[in-house]
């Protein structure tokens, strides 16, 4: 993105643990989105690399909802976790899609996502004045830089695909 | 007055006049009187092309029985003036028994009128307007006519009042002066005809156009938006709806095009408003497209037809029967459809009012074809009855779950959700769709929405209404539309004549229905076809669709002279 | 707007279907739903009280993929099928949703008198400057340069201006949206929804497969520097005068929406028959 994002605000433990839940859910319904295009589109590969991304930021999003206790964090999240100019900091790109795209290219917006959230938690840890957020910012951070090592080690089973991977020698169809 | 009057049930007169010479105001007011009066009437009225100042002539039948064509001659022709009346020569048919009065300042009648051996009375009508402060030469023709048809002062001063009123307590005085003079100088012309007492009747009379009839019809429906786009000569129906349905909380929407028409009634009708349009041919073919769109989304929408000469412009002003193949056959795809007819002014307001209820119980749009003649003439009537056909949509209510807008049903009708209806949302698509309306290509869905579609249409009982059958004869005329009163009058001459006949003349033309018809043409030995084409349309479309067991004969001409019942009786006469 | 409202936490994922987008991947317009989800969720609004109604193109298949009422129309008449319904259902929030195509040249039309007529509903054309469903034809926002095979060399014609149009007409609020921005997008579509009248909102959304150039427009577009106007000779020089990527609305007029009084159904019919009574 090359906006700076107008972030929600946090003011609190629970905004934070809401935002942490936002992005969270956001990234599912992202990867989600992209799982459907590949489907649609009959890229099968990619369904699958894409429903587990679904998958893995779901249960983060779980895990996040958990430590929240009794505060009802999937409500706080609708009232104040909002990004506006820019995406959720997690979300995959939707433009960088293509249906021919390989994993590689996956796991690159997976990344690139996974590398927007840690940037956006250690400003938080940064900025933050109550000990409370800063601390629960640091795991945050912690748990994000674990992603993106988890991604990379990921990235070394799928190398970066030949200059040809988009070629389609078929023409376009007018479906309407 | 001369010789003893010959008593007669029809009397036919045409005023004709240029410029403003207010000929159609003199044959309003004489009808109103008549209707008045008991008697039955229709007015029509023929023009010249300028919007104002053009040369004008009113035509006007006045019966002791229901009216449903004119004449094939006049007996009385008033020219208040003469100017371009030649082009009326065609039209306004004269013979040795009309009388013609004729303002000598006003021209010479046209050679045909004199040719026909018509007898000329000259009546300084100028002059004698002159002579009256503000008099006009339209108030003495009024009042020459209705010393010769008959009617007192009175009776026709009492309309020229009320269509004056706005204009003050001197035109109104110039008025009755006009006719008071002409009324006196008519005294001791010997006219002839005299028209016969009307049988008394407690029935309430209404004087109405067929293109108000038709909107009449409409909302009586269950019609309760509009949208409009002017065409003539639909115009009316459109002009008369805007302020009818603002009384009843319904609403008019001009639109800016006969495109934007259509859709408006498809975006009402698919909120659950009942809805129509009225246009005329260059304006249908504009629609086809969406008209196919309700078809496939299964959106009940009325669209009248007043059809017109064509193709093109055509002949706006003039009646035919040309649109007949468009509106059957004019959208791409199988799409079937509701195609109805009216047969006369009065029965603008039945057929619409059944169009529209068709079109609810069955969603699916439905065509109307009325005519330029029956929607712009004006006739005197008894008040229509009132009949039950009230749209009555099937509509999804209370949905649980899973809703299927285009489901399977054995009758077609599958219940349709109103927006706000909660569990009910669905996508209306042009697109092939499955019961649930999602766009498929597959070709189940296709061939299981198109058999839907066919079937609500064909299976549904539509009664006795699909026509009117008349008569037991071994010669079966069958016809269409406004040519049914016209064709109506040939057969009962044909039966003086000694020769029964048959009308056949459906009144639903899509769906077919072969079976009735077979009924209808049970045991006939001859069969004249009548309809006002140049092609022959409506003998094609009876020939694709119909068993016709017997030798054909087909009468058929285009416009933009109206088909007489004289021609029609001599077409009958013909084939003895 | 509808006065009936869902709870205060609907969620986007309430005005979604279950029927997946056939769009390309890539392609803004599923930034275009996320938009539309977003700001019903935002509004509020209860799903069967909203009507999304479109024409015929790759922008007028997104009824059917929200959870609302929709109806997909013939090419270019949605405007027309959205008046009609509008006045007869004043309940009911109307979106309607073209493109660049439908809107603007079959449409056209419709464009200008629905802008004149100012019926309360919000109007969405997604642009990308070219027919993606006929693949690749010049539209009336095409670049005259830009060479097509039904064009060879470019059109030579002057893009619409369909903002300065959309003023020049009537409209009651314009604004201009990037597809890459879903929440500020939602956010302009759920003012758009609260103004009263018509509102405009043109959202630039790239065709990845006929236009992969659009894909810069991300780097080009920005907020539009200056707060919306209600002075339509402003307006009129900002539009005019802007490069077509200043962001956000531009225009919030105050004219009073069209919409006569509907009631009803059951009155009596024979007040209208004295018209004809003798």
């Amino acid at each position: 993105m090359s906006k700076a994002p107008d972030e929600p605000k946090v003011s609190g433990f629970n905004d934070l643990l809401a935002v942490a839940y936002q992005i969270e859910i956001d990234a599912v319904e992202r990867y989600n989105v992209l799982a459907d295009q590949m489907e649609t589109h009959n890229n099968p590969e990619l369904v699958t690399v894409f429903r587990d991304l679904a998958r893995a930021e779901g249960i983060h999003g779980e895990e996040i909802r958990r430590l929240a206790g009794d505060f009802d964090v999937v409500n706080h999240a609708l009232k104040i976790a909002r990004f506006r100019r820019s995406e959720s900091p997690e979300e995959a790109e939707l433009d960088s899609a293509h249906y021919l795209m390989t994993p590689w290219h996956a796991l690159q917006l997976s990344l690139a996502g996974e590398k927007r959230a840690l940037a956006y938690f250690t400003s938080i840890v940064e900025t933050a004045k109550d000990p409370k957020v800063k601390a629960m910012a640091a795991e945050l951070v912690e748990e994000e830089a674990e992603h993106v090592n988890l991604v990379n080690r990921l990235l070394r089973r799928y190398p970066r695909p030949t200059d040809s991977w988009a070629d389609d020698l078929d023409p376009p169809v007018s479906p309407e | 007055m001369g010789a003893t009057p010959r008593i007669s049930p029809s009397i036919s007169i045409a005023i004709v006049g240029s410029g403003g010479a207010g000929a159609l105001t003199t044959g309003n007011s004489l009808l109103e009187a008549a209707s008045t009066a008991g008697w039955h009437g229709l007015f029509t009225r023929t023009l010249g092309p300028q919007i104002r100042g053009g040369e004008a002539a009113g035509l006007l039948r006045l019966a002791v029985h229901p009216v449903d064509c004119l004449a094939d001659q006049f007996d009385l022709l008033i020219g208040i003036d003469w100017l371009n009346a030649h082009r009326f020569g065609a039209e306004i048919k004269t013979g040795p028994q009309t009388l013609v009065v004729s303002d000598p300042r006003g021209g010479e009648p046209p050679p045909m009128v004199i040719q026909s051996g018509a007898r000329v009375v000259e009546i300084s009508m100028k002059d004698m307007a002159k002579s009256i402060p503000d008099g006009r030469s339209n108030m003495i023709a009024l009042g020459i006519a209705s010393r010769l048809l008959g009617f007192t002062v009175e009776q026709v001063f009492g309309p020229m009042e009320k269509r004056l009123v706005d204009k003050g307590p001197a035109a109104i005085a110039a008025s009755l002066a006009g006719i008071t003079v002409g009324f006196d100088a008519a005294a001791g012309i010997d006219f002839g005809p005299r028209l016969a007492v009307p049988t008394p009747s407690a029935a309430r009379r209404w004087l109405l156009s067929g293109n108000e009839a038709t909107a009449l019809g409409a909302i009586r429906g269950g019609v309760r938006f509009a949208a409009a786009y002017p065409i003539t000569p639909a115009t009316e129906i459109l002009e008369w709806l805007a302020p009818s349905l603002a009384k009843i909380g319904g609403v008019l929407l001009q639109a800016e095009d006969e495109l934007a028409a259509i859709n408006m009634i498809i975006g009402s009708s698919y909120g659950g408003t009942p809805a129509m349009t009225a246009t005329s041919g260059p304006g249908l073919s504009l629609m086809i497209e969406a008209l196919g769109l309700a078809t496939s989304a299964e959106i009940p929408v009325v669209v009248v037809d007043v059809m017109r000469g064509g193709p093109s412009t055509g002949i706006p002003t003039k009646s035919e029967q040309t649109d007949l193949n468009i509106a059957i056959y004019g959208m791409h795809g199988d799409a079937p459809h509701l195609v109805l007819a009216p047969q006369s002014v009065g029965d603008c307001l039945f057929t619409t009012q059944w169009a529209t209820y068709l079109a609810e119980a069955l969603q699916a749009p439905a065509i109307v074809l009325s005519d330029q003649f029956m929607g712009q003439s004006r006739a005197a009537i008894e008040r229509p009855a009132d009949v039950a056909f009230v749209g009555a949509r099937s509509l999804a209510t209370e949905i649980s779950s899973n809703y299927k807008r285009y489901a399977m049903a054995s009758n077609g009708v599958s219940p349709m959700a109103i927006p706000g209806t909660l569990g009910g949302q669905y996508t209306a698509d042009g697109l092939t769709h499955s019961e649930r309306g999602t766009p498929t290509s597959g070709a189940g869905d296709h061939l299981a929405q198109l058999d839907k579609r066919r079937d609500k249409l064909e299976r549904f009982n539509y009664g006795d209404h699909w026509a009117s059958v008349e008569g037991t004869g071994d010669l079966a005329i069958v016809t269409w539309g406004s040519l049914t009163g016209a064709t109506r009058e040939a057969a009962g001459r044909a039966a003086a004549d000694g020769l029964e006949v048959r009308v056949i003349a459906p009144r639903l033309l899509a769906p077919v229905q072969p079976e009735r018809l077979a009924g209808a043409l049970a045991g006939v030995k001859r069969i004249l076809v009548v309809e006002q084409t140049h092609s022959a349309q409506f003998h094609r479309y009876l020939r694709a669709h119909y068993d016709l067991p017997a030798p054909v004969r087909v009468f058929h001409r285009p416009g933009p002279l109206p088909i007489t019942a004289g021609e029609i009786h001599h077409a009958i006469m013909d084939w003895r | 707007m509808s006065s009936l409202v869902m709870s205060a936490t609907c969620r986007p994922a309430d005005y979604k279907s279950d029927i997946k987008p056939i769009w390309c991947p890539g392609c803004g317009d599923y930034h275009v739903l996320m938009s539309f989800t977003r700001a019903f969720a935002q509004l509020g609004l209860p799903p069967e009280k909203i009507a999304v109604v479109s024409g015929i193109g790759c922008s007028s298949r997104i009824p059917a993929y929200t959870n609302c009422y929709g109806f997909h129309g013939v090419h270019g008449r949605s405007l027309a099928l959205a008046a009609g319904l509008k006045v007869t259902r004043p309940d009911l929030t109307v979106v309607v949703a073209s493109g660049d195509g439908d809107g603007y040249s079959i449409g056209g039309n419709h464009f200008l008198h629905a802008c004149r007529r100012n019926i309360d509903m919000t109007y969405v054309v997604m642009d990308n400057r070219i027919y993606g469903m006929t693949k690749g034809q010049p539209s009336p926002t095409t670049e005259p340069e830009f060479d097509t095979a039904l064009t060879p060399g470019g059109t030579g014609m002057a893009p619409f201006h369909p903002l300065v149009v959309a003023l020049a007409s009537g409209a009651n609020f314009i604004a201009r949206c990037f597809s890459g921005e879903p929440n500020e997008t939602a956010d302009v579509l759920a003012a758009a929804i609260g103004h009263p009248g018509f509102s405009f909102i043109e959202i630039l959304s790239p065709c990845v497969t006929f236009r992969p150039d659009e894909k810069a427009w991300k780097d080009q577009v920005r907020p539009a520097p200056v707060a919306a106007t209600d002075d339509k000779g402003k307006a009129a020089r900002r539009l005019m005068t802007d490069d077509g990527f200043n962001i956000g609305i531009l225009y919030r007029g105050n004219r009073a929406p069209y919409q006569p009084a509907v009631g009803p159904n059951g009155t009596d019919l024979s007040v209208l028959e004295s018209d004809f009574e003798l």
